[in-house]
């Protein structure tokens, strides 16, 4: 791998949520108000703007709403190409970015997914995908 | 028209274009704004509100300003994306409107083909970065590729249809001297182009120029002294509805639904009315999606309507007359060239790729990813 990918600055938004993931949690944001989950998580509710904001894990289910095949990769992901860049709508509501492993002819928009943890390093976990 | 006639383009003009190793930034901005200021019949000491967009710079507006030796009582340095230039004829048209100042001085430069940052790594993702760079989407084109993915699910848009709009550019591309592409292309050829993020082929992706431009705004009243007719600002919208492509409320439908609808209210016009639209084209899917979003056709039409050649010369829908950043020139913020190109449709000096008699042009700008729009409605007496 031609260096390293880039690595998120974990603040006081994030921090709940990278510690989930390395403790394999997938947890998203509630809001307490209007009770519309929130992704990715913030000080405040978008929809109503509470600032009463709870977390909880997520089911780690949900469908693909768009995917692409990356061919032409650049810097630490060239070697990795091809890969699946996916959004991904958790059974929650809320969408998110994320890889879909697997085998590529298999993947589909629409299709159920399941959350799986890829460990990069001991700080670091990112949130993957793949078909159920 | 009901529109006023309040602020106008007077004066309009490219940089050196393409691969310009020897330029700076500046040298670009100053060498466009002093062809703008020309064709305007205008001077320096004329203009009174500065308005630039980039990333070059701590303040752009600060260094471009010392550095042309301006001192404006107004300052936009609005970056919205490729959109910013169209946000600041809206502005400046806003800006007129108040009595705030009478000449305003619009540029752009970019040295990315000869300075090229893309693939350098930059180790850290912070803020709301952090949720979506390390699972490696190549920007932008891997953004724009979920949106077409998308469009091509819900509503059966294909490959070719894309591809028309690639040819249909190359064909207006093949009428500007100063157009980078000027070899014909089939369907075919965008098709069996390298893939670059499914679906997108690297004929569906704007090229990457060196560049720069410049447009100068006038009030009525300094209008009328200049050496060209004014093209008007008839009408403005713009909006933002997202950062990052994850984010997007729906990856088929586009602000320009919003800022196309406040632009055509405030012209008074209608869509039949326009003779020539110039549609920002960072990829063949901007396009599509920005007609359907700005009402040309319905949600999932885009595909029919680009089809059969409809939007190249000769076509019912002349657009990007330029050649467009997928053929002309697309210095990464390619808004400016779009306010440049109507201009000149305008004022008949499109020799010949001109429109014949156009009088009303559109122009749509797309910024980020998808992310802001901003649309223009521009018109001759
Ligand atoms: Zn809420």
């Amino acid at each position: 791998m031609a260096g390293q990918i880039p690595k998120p600055v974990v603040d006081s938004d994030s921090k709940p949520y990278w510690d989930g993931l390395n403790n394999h949690e997938l947890m998203i944001q509630h809001c307490d108000d209007c009770s519309k989950h929130i992704f990715y998580p913030r000080l405040l509710c978008p929809h109503c703007f509470s600032d009463q904001i709870s977390w909880t894990q997520a089911s780690g289910q949900g469908k693909i709403y768009s995917y692409t095949v990356v061919h032409r990769a650049f810097g630490p992901f060239a070697d990795q190409a091809p890969y699946v860049v996916a959004i991904v709508e958790l059974a929650e509501g809320v969408r998110m970015m994320t890889r879909i492993t697997g085998n590529r002819e298999d993947i589909a928009i629409g299709k159920p997914v399941t959350v799986t943890f890829e460990k990069v390093d001991d700080d670091l976990t990112l949130p993957y995908f793949k078909l159920v | 028209m009901k529109s006023e006639r309040i602020a106008a383009i007077v004066g309009v003009a490219e940089s050196d274009l393409g691969l310009v190793p020897g330029k700076n930034v500046l040298q670009l901005q100053a060498q466009a704004a002093k062809a703008a200021l020309d064709d305007a019949g205008f001077t320096k000491d004329d203009v009174d509100a500065l308005f630039t967009a980039g990333n070059w710079a701590w303040a752009p507006n600060l260094m471009l300003g010392e550095y042309l030796g301006i001192k404006p009582k107004f300052t936009d340095g609005t970056n919205i994306g490729g959109s910013s230039f169209e946000s600041h004829v809206g502005h400046a048209l806003a800006g007129i409107r108040a009595g705030l100042f009478d000449v305003a001085l619009i540029t752009y430069g970019s040295t990315q083909r000869s300075n090229p940052a893309r693939g350098a790594a930059v180790p850290f993702a912070p803020l709301t970065e952090q949720y979506e760079r390390s699972f490696g989407l190549p920007m932008t084109v891997g953004a724009y590729a979920l949106a077409a993915m998308r469009h091509m699910h819900q509503y059966g848009t294909t490959s070719e249809q894309l591809a028309e709009i690639a040819v249909a550019t190359r064909k207006w591309a093949m009428k500007n001297e100063k157009a980078m592409m000027r070899e014909p292309i089939e369907i075919e050829d965008v098709l069996k182009s390298r893939m670059i993020a499914e679906p997108l082929h690297l004929l569906d992706c704007c090229l990457v120029t060196d560049g720069g431009g410049a447009v100068v705004v006038a009030s009525a009243r300094a209008a009328a002294r200049a050496k060209k007719r004014p093209v008007w600002i008839l009408g403005h919208g713009e909006t933002h509805t997202h950062n990052s492509i994850a984010n997007m409320p729906d990856l088929t439908m586009t602000g320009a639904r919003e800022s196309g609808r406040c632009a055509f209210e405030m012209a008074g016009v209608t869509h039949d009315e326009i003779d020539v639209a110039e549609i920002y084209d960072s990829f063949t899917i901007t396009v599509l999606l920005t007609l359907e979003a700005l009402g040309f056709c319905k949600p999932g039409e885009g595909g029919a309507f680009v089809s059969g050649q409809r939007t190249a010369p000769g076509g019912a829908f002349p657009m990007n007359t330029n050649g467009g950043g997928l053929s002309y020139t697309h210095p990464g913020m390619y808004g400016i060239f779009l306010l440049i190109e109507a201009a000149r449709q305008l004022r008949g000096e499109s020799g010949e790729r001109q429109v014949p008699d156009a009088k009303l042009a559109l122009v749509n700008g797309t910024g980020g990813v998808l992310s802001s729009t901003s649309t223009v409605i521009l018109g001759r007496d």
